[in-house]
């Protein structure tokens, strides 16, 4: 099945064509089957090309094949030949992503047929979650980073167009913004990342002359590139990973793509796409291990938007929102991770991630459809009498979130905070806290929606019910995933606990595809794992399950009783007033950017209209008046005509015959 | 008779019939100067092809001959026309289609 893995992409895009075109016409049911049938088809496949992927040996697993040339540039200014191809490729990296978008995205896409069951425009809700697959798998599945950026601009595009599903509706009363403008700003902040993104592959392609992953693997392992233009190609890089994946300065787009449907929120800005910035870094290891300086940028700005995010989600009232600067928060422990060079930590808890975090998406769905359409957590309380099976998944998510033992988010970010610790004390330390923040947050939504007395009105309150099982099945499923998930990568110190080897299947699965610094993947990786004593791993395990412990009991100490987090609220005053407005980041770029850059175009407005435009109008008002002139020979009198007619001859025959007699 | 006393006379007859058609008023007369111009030219022809021993100018001829048939066939319908509808041949009152 290996062979048919550029299929993958174009199942979903089936679904497109069929939905979008017919999808008015047809029965609710019959979109929703076609919908969800392509996902599953496309999520089989994938299953059968890993499952041969992975029967093969261990250094063999890497899968590649060009179906259609498509850019045949030729000969370069390097001397080497530039043809990209519409490659795809399948490797344990990839294969990892692969499985984690068809399966989690199959998930939501059933889900979405009982969420999106009573709203409008039920068809376009499915078109535009199908391409978005087909763009994600293409995303994952290119072979070379140019096919790699269509699937990037691809999703980009959905993002967009879904953000903006509810386009005539409003969506942030402090800001003013409508769904649409919500749209548009996600759309145009990602597009600053793209520009850089864009740059750094041209000057890849211009140093290398490829753009094909394996070939770049290869030449950057013998490269005699300056180290400043690695760098300066690294950053690059991750600046588009900023756009797309939410990091300082770029993270401003995601909290207000919740204007989307709930299930777009989990599955494009949860799960997959906001993840792709941490697949390209780790598609792009080779390139980094070459640049220090790129992965201490990357490190920095993960741990500094980890803690920013989470200090935001503190006093969120919007149960979207919080998820959101929880996801921005999760998206800085990846990068973070990424950028000590725990390569494996990043994908271990993108994939974790993924389960826990569109599980809550999904979970506050289907709170946001019991209560429809409250999102305000001010307005909820005591939802777990109500809604039981939404309770105790959010629950389980909760809890796998902030990281208590035995839950998918556990392992992996201990992995991560155990990378850091190697890699910098500075980052372990933001992180940990970031983490404390997280589990505080966590526990003070899960309490407001779900403990507590109901705090909204009566009515709404008798009509709050149970999600129909088309979308209970599906949390339920990830739930399952969010607690078992963790097991594929668990700590070989852990798994000495009792009596077992090293049975981080992880590791050992993802090795091959991964160059870290100072030498191949599989080597680095292990000796790293068994460098540091297990004492001190053990310490840092301890010591990250009491952070999460104490961040729960914080928030429970707090919300349990009403009025104690208004107290302390009015104690920490200003900082509370600062979290409530986001530390006004979005009024600062009003300010710097925004405004500085609607002065330079009225300047250029005003050029437009005054200096091109005037030159335009000029030349119509210079042939309007040397009309009004000439128009007076039009006498009217024949014999005048004749007289000009005799002139006209006149002339011409004078230079007529001047020609001849020279 | 010499190429050039009929070449000479062709020019004349020509310049006459210019002459006639900025001179006259009555659309008749200038008909008749635009006829002459006509035929000078075709005089010219002739004593070209006369010269040269070749039949070019003869052919030309015809067609001259043919075209102010039925130029004069148009024109003198649109004077008889002209001449119902205004009662006047005198193209300087046709002069109202101007600025």
């Amino acid at each position: 099945m290996l062979k048919l893995i550029w299929l993958i992409p174009l199942l979903p895009v089936v679904g497109v064509i069929l939905n979008g075109l017919f999808g008015r016409r047809l029965p609710l049911k019959i979109v929703g089957t076609i919908a969800c049938t392509t996902v599953l088809l496309a999520f089989g496949l994938s299953v059968g090309a890993v499952m041969n992927l992975a029967a093969l040996p261990e250094n063999a697993r890497h899968f590649e094949t060009d179906v259609a040339t498509w850019l045949p540039l030729g000969e370069m200014v390097t001397g080497s030949e530039l043809n990209i191809a519409w490659g795809f490729g399948l490797d344990p990296l990839s294969a990892v992503l692969l499985l984690v978008v068809t399966g989690v995205g199959l998930l939501i896409h059933i889900y979405s047929v009982g969420y999106m069951q009573h709203e409008r425009d039920y068809a376009r809700f499915f078109t535009y979650l199908n391409l978005f697959m087909a763009m994600m798998l293409l995303l994952v599945l290119g072979n070379n980073l140019l096919v790699l950026f269509v699937g990037w601009e691809g999703v980009g595009l959905c993002s967009y167009l879904l953000i903006g599903f509810y386009y005539d509706q409003p969506f942030d009363k402090r800001t003013g913004l409508s769904c649409a403008d919500a749209g548009r700003k996600a759309f145009i902040v990602n597009r600053i990342g793209d520009f850089a993104f864009l740059i750094g592959m041209l000057y890849l392609a211009l140093e290398f002359g490829t753009l094909k992953f394996s070939e770049l693997n290869v030449a950057l392992a013998g490269h005699h590139t300056p180290g400043w233009l690695l760098t300066g190609i690294g950053v690059l890089l991750f600046f588009g990973a900023c756009g797309k994946s939410a990091q300082i300065p770029l993270f401003v787009w995601l909290p207000d793509a919740m204007a989307g449907p709930t299930p777009v929120s989990a599955l494009i800005h949860a799960a997959t796409m906001v993840t792709a910035g941490v697949y390209m870094v780790c598609r792009m290891s080779a390139l980094y291990a070459g640049t220090p300086e790129a992965m201490a940028v990357i490190a920095a700005v993960g741990a500094g938007t980890a803690l920013f995010a989470a200090t935001m989600g503190i006093t969120a009232t919007d149960i979207k929102k919080v998820l959101a600067y929880s996801t921005v928060s999760q998206l800085g422990f990846m990068f973070a991770a990424v950028g000590v060079g725990a390569y494996v930590a990043a994908i271990f808890h993108l994939m974790t991630h993924a389960f826990f975090k569109a599980l809550l998406f999904l979970g506050a769905g289907s709170v946001i459809h019991g209560l429809h359409g409250q999102q305000d957590i001010r307005k909820m309380g005591g939802l777990r009498a109500k809604m039981p099976q939404t309770f105790l998944t959010f629950f389980i998510a909760m809890l796998a979130i902030a990281g208590i033992p035995g839950l998918a988010g556990f392992f992996s970010k201990d992995e991560i905070l155990a990378g850091a610790w190697n890699g910098n004390k500075i980052v372990w330390g933001v992180l940990s806290f970031a983490a404390l923040i997280t589990a505080f947050y966590m526990m003070r939504l899960t309490w407001l929606v779900f403990f507590g007395k109901y705090r909204g009105d009566e009515k709404t309150w008798s009509k709050a019910h149970e999600s129909p099982a088309l979308m209970t099945v599906p949390l339920m499923v990830l739930a399952g995933l969010s607690i078992a998930g963790g097991y594929i990568g668990v700590p070989a110190v852990m798994s000495g606990w009792v009596g077992l080897g090293d049975v981080n299947i992880l590791h050992h699965w993802l090795a091959p595809a991964i160059t870290e610094a100072g030498g191949h993947g599989a080597a680095a990786a292990h000796g790293a794992a068994a460098a540091h004593d297990a004492g001190m791993e053990t310490m840092l395990i301890l010591i990250a399950t009491v952070v999460a412990v104490l961040g729960l009991a914080l928030a429970w100490m707090m919300y349990r009783k009403d009025g104690v987090a208004a107290t302390w609220a009015k104690r920490f005053g200003p900082v509370h007033t600062m979290l409530r407005n986001l530390y006004w980041v979005d009024e600062f770029y009003e300010l710097v950017i925004l405004r500085p850059f609607y002065a330079i175009s009225r300047v250029f407005a005003g050029f437009d209209r005054w200096i091109v435009d005037g030159l335009v109008n000029a030349t119509g008002v210079t042939a309007d008046i040397g009309g009004q002139v000439l128009k007076y020979f039009q006498t009217g009198l024949v014999r005048n005509y004749a007289l000009m007619f005799l002139f006209g001859v006149l002339v011409i025959l004078y230079y007529v015959v001047r020609a001849v007699a020279v | 008779m010499a190429p050039q006393s009929m070449l000479i006379l062709s020019a004349l007859l020509f310049a006459i019939g210019v002459f006639g058609v900025l001179w006259n008023r009555g659309a008749i007369t200038i008909l008749m100067c635009v006829e002459l111009m006509l035929n000078a030219a075709n005089l010219a022809f002739i004593t070209f092809a006369r010269q040269f021993d070749q039949a070019d100018g003869q052919i030309y001829v015809f067609f001259i001959m043919t075209l102010a048939a039925a130029e004069a066939a148009v024109g003198l319908a649109i004077v008889i026309a002209l001449f119902r509808l205004r009662e006047s041949t005198d193209v300087d009152e046709l002069n109202l289609l101007k600025w």
